[in-house]
């Protein structure tokens, strides 16, 4: 913990946090012991009653716990975890607040007793003679001792109490747990949404735009071949129209290619990657060992990962060859991706090194990269088949 | 030359109809799926079968798989594949049994319209096309030319793989029996540096070295 200084914000603002805890705390637990004589309404309320001490711990310490959620059965741990709080929250805080106020108090007394010949107060307040020089800054190197203790006091009770917060108001291990596997749920959920719709888009655009577009250059390249006598800037028109349909077929078509391969729907990773590993301008030798196939969001992410890694070694890695092996063991797809280029390649080069790892880590997968100055390159991904 | 042609779009399917009409071709049939490009095929017996690759009811590869059926069934009728994009691992299925009386062309070329019709042409007179594409795919993989490493006669049993024969076909050419005619064809593959680890692929990335250094020539 480090120490704060007396002056600072943060001691003000645990200080505020302690001597306000105190009313809050009384208050929260007389209504708790109230409300216990309708237990259902207690059971509705407590909720409420912690929202009250979530927002000063919030406001004060800067310290936010997630909402609680609505308790509908006695038999919920939570509730009681809450009712509990609220039970000994006056006593740790009138405890905080004896502490840390007598410091402070203590300290401010003790600091000012040089003054006290001046100041005349009533007989008894200090036990000592205080006109003895020795006595009186004996009393203000203590009240000045205080005073620096009294921010370390403050934010240990600071400490104290969101841990005792983080405890019984928080979620507990259990409630973590579902948490996680709820999000791991929904993001699986976003990933394969997210697929299905690329490969919705590719089926739409194939049975929509592509034979349109064929059609129409089919229409224009029989116009082009039969209207022979036409007069020559009526044909130039038809010849670049045709030109620029066919052109539109091809950029469409590689379009659609990277946004989702029907051959990877037909007939899997290996048919899919040989199509990938055949049109790399560097020469790739692929293997490919999958006795069975993985799941369809699985393909699509080890697809991603070989193109998109071929890409990169036919921009950057001044290759001359490349090797790529995919296997399947149990429950894990482990590609291999290997080429002799320069090597020097890094997640922060901006070579969309950085997307791949992501598009695998989305998956729970993993992705190792090695590359040495003068290289190999070697990436190794990793993606759980279940 | 009686044609069954077999296009789910039907806007392509009356322009397809319309393009080889008026080459001088008869559309005997049309079918919007693959089951019925198999009963039309069986019931008019055409020269030529022309398919679309993706078809309902998946909407994957049944046109190619018809295709397939259809070369085992009828191993005289040709039959050209068109698909909206062309992967080697379906040129590479299409061309496993036997390497002639078949086509595989991306879509794109019915736009260049007598091209189109020539190779409709060739491919019912018992000739080979393969979209340039494919080809440069699988011609990229080769590397030195390792051809003039075939023996005389591997080079004629290679010659006639690339002209469509099955393995009994070309025994009964050379006079070698079929199990010779498939001694030769190992040797090419090695030669080849086809490893049996490519599978389908290597009967066609034989044929595609001959068909390449032909055209050299």
């Amino acid at each position: 913990m480090k120490v704060p200084r007396p002056w600072s914000a943060r001691t003000w603002l645990d200080t505020a946090h302690v001597v306000t805890g105190l009313p809050i705390a009384v208050v929260l637990a007389a209504l708790t012991v109230v409300l216990a004589v309708l237990p259902p309404v207690l059971r509705r309320s407590v909720r409420g009653l912690t929202a009250v001490q979530r927002s000063r711990l919030a406001a004060f310490l800067g310290f936010v716990l997630p909402p609680v959620p609505r308790s509908t059965a006695w038999r919920d741990r939570r509730l009681w975890r809450q009712i509990g709080f609220h039970l000994m929250a006056p006593v740790l805080s009138a405890f905080a607040v004896v502490l840390v106020c007598g410091l402070w108090g203590g300290g401010v007394v003790g600091l000012t007793a040089f003054l006290q010949p001046v100041l005349q107060p009533p007989p008894g307040v200090f036990r000592f003679d205080l006109r003895n020089p020795l006595v009186a800054s004996l009393y203000t190197a203590v009240g000045l001792a205080m005073l620096m203790l009294a921010p370390i006091a403050a934010r240990a009770m600071a400490v104290l109490e969101i841990s005792i917060a983080r405890a019984l108001l928080g979620p507990s291990h259990a409630e973590l747990g579902e948490r996680i596997e709820n999000l791991q749920e929904s993001r699986a959920g976003v990933i394969d949404a997210a697929d299905a719709e690329r490969r919705r888009i590719e089926r739409d655009l194939h049975d929509g735009a592509q034979q349109r577009l064929v059609s129409l250059a089919m229409n224009l390249g029989l116009a082009r071949a039969t209207l022979t006598d036409l007069p020559a800037p009526a044909k130039e028109a038809i010849e670049q129209a045709h030109e620029e349909a066919k052109q539109a077929l091809r950029e469409l078509r590689d379009f659609v290619r990277g946004l989702h391969p029907a051959v990877l729907n037909d007939q899997g990773l290996d048919a899919a990657l040989s199509g990938v590993a055949a049109r790399s301008p560097v020469p790739v030798r692929l293997r490919v060992d999958i006795a069975q196939r993985v799941s369809p969001t699985i393909e699509a992410v080890a697809f991603f990962v070989v193109s998109e890694a071929l890409a990169n070694i036919a921009k950057h890695a001044q290759a001359r060859a490349a090797e790529i092996s995919v296997r399947r063991r149990d429950q894990w797809l482990t590609l291999t991706i290997v080429d002799d280029g320069r090597g020097g390649a890094s997640m922060e080069g901006g070579t969309g090194l950085r997307g791949l790892a992501q598009r695998v880590r989305s998956v729970d997968g993993s992705l190792h990269l090695a590359s040495p100055l003068g290289g190999p390159t070697m990436i190794e991904v990793e993606l759980p088949c279940e | 030359m009686r044609v069954v042609l077999a296009e789910d779009s039907v806007l392509l399917r009356e322009g397809l109809i319309r393009l080889l009409e008026a080459s001088g071709m008869r559309v005997v049939a049309t079918s919007g799926d693959a089951e019925g490009l198999l009963r039309a095929a069986d019931e008019h017996r055409p020269d030529l079968v022309v398919t679309d690759v993706r078809m309902p009811p998946t909407h994957t590869d049944e046109g190619l798989r018809a295709a397939l059926v259809l070369r085992r069934q009828q191993p005289e009728l040709a039959v050209l594949v068109l698909s909206q994009y062309v992967e080697e691992r379906y040129a590479a299925q299409l061309l496993s049994s036997a390497t002639g009386s078949v086509g595989y062309l991306l879509k794109d070329r019915v736009a260049d319209v007598t091209e189109f019709i020539d190779a409709l042409r060739r491919v019912a007179a018992g000739g080979t096309v393969l979209d340039p594409e494919v080809v440069s795919q699988l011609l990229l993989r080769g590397h030195s030319d390792p051809l003039d490493r075939l023996t005389p006669r591997e080079q004629e049993v290679l010659k006639l793989m690339a002209e469509g024969r099955s393995n009994a076909g070309i025994g009964q050419e050379l006079v070698l029996s079929e199990g010779a005619v498939g001694k030769h064809i190992g040797n090419i593959f090695t030669k080849l540096d086809l490893s049996p680890a490519e599978g389908d692929h290597r009967r066609v990335l034989a044929v595609l070295h001959f068909l390449k250094i032909r055209s050299v020539l």
